[in-house]
């Protein structure tokens, strides 16, 4: 199975510098710092600290999301699911919610298809983003991102 | 005890992807929000979410505050042999509920 390259790492840490700064040109340099630590921090503290490649994930959600308390969200991996090659685990993280984890999945071969939707909260608009473990242990993610015009967690 | 909705197919053939759909009615209170009188609600969370097929874990889910309320999942299983699929959802107490559906593969 071929698999895409790491051509896109530069260009997406560039993509993050970026919209730190417009984030900080806001005027909240330090809450934007802290959100893109806290997905970090829960991100290794379920995987550990290997290194995450874009590709293979795919996250689906509405681009508008009228209330963020219930927002559809699909999550799906390439992979054939075999015992030799399949998704272990899969984790849906959010960089702006008050808690970054949003849910971890444990999948198996028996799966058959390496697939999750569900409905998550979302406290206003942010890039969802979902990681997933392969078999042999890499690393893959995907993310997608939704405008919330009235967010969880504020007004209930 | 909460209600529990099902959504499987009752037969399958062997090795096909079938679809499964669970959902429990769950307020999943993130401990965040705010009652009327002022005061913080407490948090009141499922923190697992377990389906079984055959005896075999198929699919297993840690859940967060982040989840909605009244939690929905939508999951695959490959069909191999005849057997009860088991769903289980766990609270943060330890409460638990469970439903089951049996899968027939011809």
């Amino acid at each position: 199975m071929t698999r895409p390259t790491r051509a896109l790492t530069f260009s997406r840490r560039s993509l993050l510098l970026a919209g730190a700064a417009g984030v900080s040109f806001a005027g909240f340099p330090l809450l934007a710092a802290a959100e893109t630590d806290d997905a970090a921090e829960a991100i290794k503290r379920i995987f550990g600290d290997k290194p995450i490649e874009d590709g293979l994930v795919s996250v689906k959600l509405p681009p508008i999301a009228e209330n963020g308390n219930s927002v559809a969200i699909t999550v799906s991996v390439d992979s054939p699911m075999t015992t030799a090659d399949h998704v272990s685990r899969i984790a849906i993280i959010s960089p702006r919610n008050p808690i970054p984890e949003i849910a971890v999945f444990t999948l198996s071969p028996a799966s058959g298809k390496a697939e999750v939707s569900t409905r998550i909260r979302m406290a206003g608009t942010q890039r969802i983003r979902a990681i997933a473990e392969l078999s042999d242990g890499s690393l893959w993610q995907g993310s997608a991102s939704t405008v919330v015009t009235l967010a969880a967690c504020i007004v209930g | 005890m909460a209600t529990i909705r099902i959504s499987a197919p009752d037969t399958a053939s062997k090795g096909e992807v079938i679809e499964l759909k669970a959902l429990i009615r769950h307020p999943m209170e993130t401990g965040y929000r705010r009652g009327p009188n002022g005061k913080v609600i407490e948090r009141d969370i499922i923190e697992n979410f377990t389906c079984t097929y055959g005896g075999e874990t198929v699919f297993e889910a840690d859940l967060h505050p982040g989840i909605a309320a009244n939690p929905i999942f939508t999951i695959y299983a490959k069909a191999s042999k005849s057997g009860p699929i088991v769903f289980t959802w766990t609270d943060q107490s330890g409460e638990s509920w469970s439903e089951s559906h049996m899968l027939t593969v011809e």
